[in-house]
């Protein structure tokens, strides 16, 4: 199925849901409703024609200047071998969706991965926490205005400029 | 009486104790397996036949506790730092680190990341750098040849009041 197809279908079934379908980049994107992410993914799943069996990717931006966190869904579908990526803008200061994990249950790690880094809060998560930092980090590094903390754990963060450093 | 010195030369020599410790020491340095990254590769070809670092009795040991040296091979991560830190204190004493390649070094390429330890040297005692991205056997066989240099100065009977000042460019 074209992309273009795949959004007329949901916006049939889900209207006012989706918008902003942009079909003429490599991989065509739609806006989604965050509210309602769940019931559409798992419309894009299981409905005839669409069938996206796969979440190949899940993964998020940061746009500071918009005040928002774009969470991004990356859906395939082997038996029709089509492809369409979703995105849910969050606002910046409360980034909370719920989770597809019941959808796909390789969501699970990519939502991980996505708190870890992004300090998104995906509510009904099973085990959310951070999968790949150190349990006690602070704060989610992928985000624009994050700043290295001087030391971590009692190792120093620091770097000697090189000239100095060669100096001595 | 006769002089014990060269009396007997086919059955008795002497040496200071300091010197055979420290050869018998130099000529047995098991390093710990501690491959990060890309170093780790250069690393397992340095032990491989054509570097041979078994050539100096540099043997790997896959556990803390029965090695003399760590090399230090990649990236490090503040979350492997910690479990460097533990593994080095789980060696016995006398103890010495290679820090092998950029990364180790310094943080190398990656040195700007929120993640990447800006150096080995920032938790444990490094003797010798190797620098390179990631360096030769050859480099790394030159660093070990250099631990040795260190171990055969080393003073286990009379320790010095103060420590014995390494030579310039070991």
């Amino acid at each position: 199925m074209e992309a273009k197809d795949i959004y007329a279908a949901l916006e049939k079934q889900f209207p006012g849901k989706v918008s902003e379908f942009k079909g003429e980049v490599l991989e065509p994107y739609l806006s989604v409703d965050g509210a309602s992410i769940v019931e559409i993914c798992r419309y894009l799943r299981d409905s005839a024609g669409l069938n996206f069996a796969v979440l190949s990717d899940l993964t998020a931006l940061d746009w500071p200047k918009e005040e928002k966190i774009q969470v991004v869904y990356h859906l395939f579908s082997y038996s029709h071998n089509h492809q369409i990526v979703l995105k849910v803008d969050l606002p910046r200061a409360n980034p909370k969706i719920a989770t597809v994990e019941g959808v796909w249950k390789v969501a699970n790690w990519f939502e991980r991965e996505v708190y870890d880094l992004f300090g998104v809060i995906f509510e009904g998560h099973s085990d959310l926490r951070r999968i790949m930092l150190p349990e006690d980090w602070v704060g989610y590094p992928l985000r624009k205005d994050y700043v290295e903390e001087e030391e971590y754990d009692g190792i120093s963060t620091q770097r000697a400029p090189l000239v100095e450093k060669l100096l001595r | 009486m006769k002089p014990l010195i060269n009396s007997l030369p086919e059955t008795v020599f002497t040496t200071k104790v300091d010197d055979i410790l420290n050869w018998g020491r130099a000529s047995s340095q098991w390093y710990m397996l501690f491959g990060l990254a890309c170093c780790a590769i250069e690393l397992m070809q340095t032990g491989g036949p054509r570097a041979d670092l078994d050539r100096f009795g540099a043997v790997p040991r896959a556990t803390p506790r029965q090695s003399d040296l760590m090399i230090v091979a990649g990236t490090l991560t503040y979350k492997m730092a910690k479990r460097t830190k533990l593994l080095y204190d789980q060696m016995p004493d006398p103890k010495y680190v290679i820090s092998m390649g950029s990364c180790a070094n310094c943080g190398g390429l990656f040195q700007l990341a929120y993640s990447v330890c800006k150096g080995v040297d920032k938790i444990v005692p490094v003797d010798v750098y190797v620098p390179g991205c990631p360096p030769r056997p050859e480099a790394l066989t030159e660093g070990l040849l250099r631990i040795q240099d260190k171990m055969m100065r080393e003073r286990w009977l009379v320790k010095p009041s103060h420590p014995v000042e390494e030579a310039a460019g070991a």
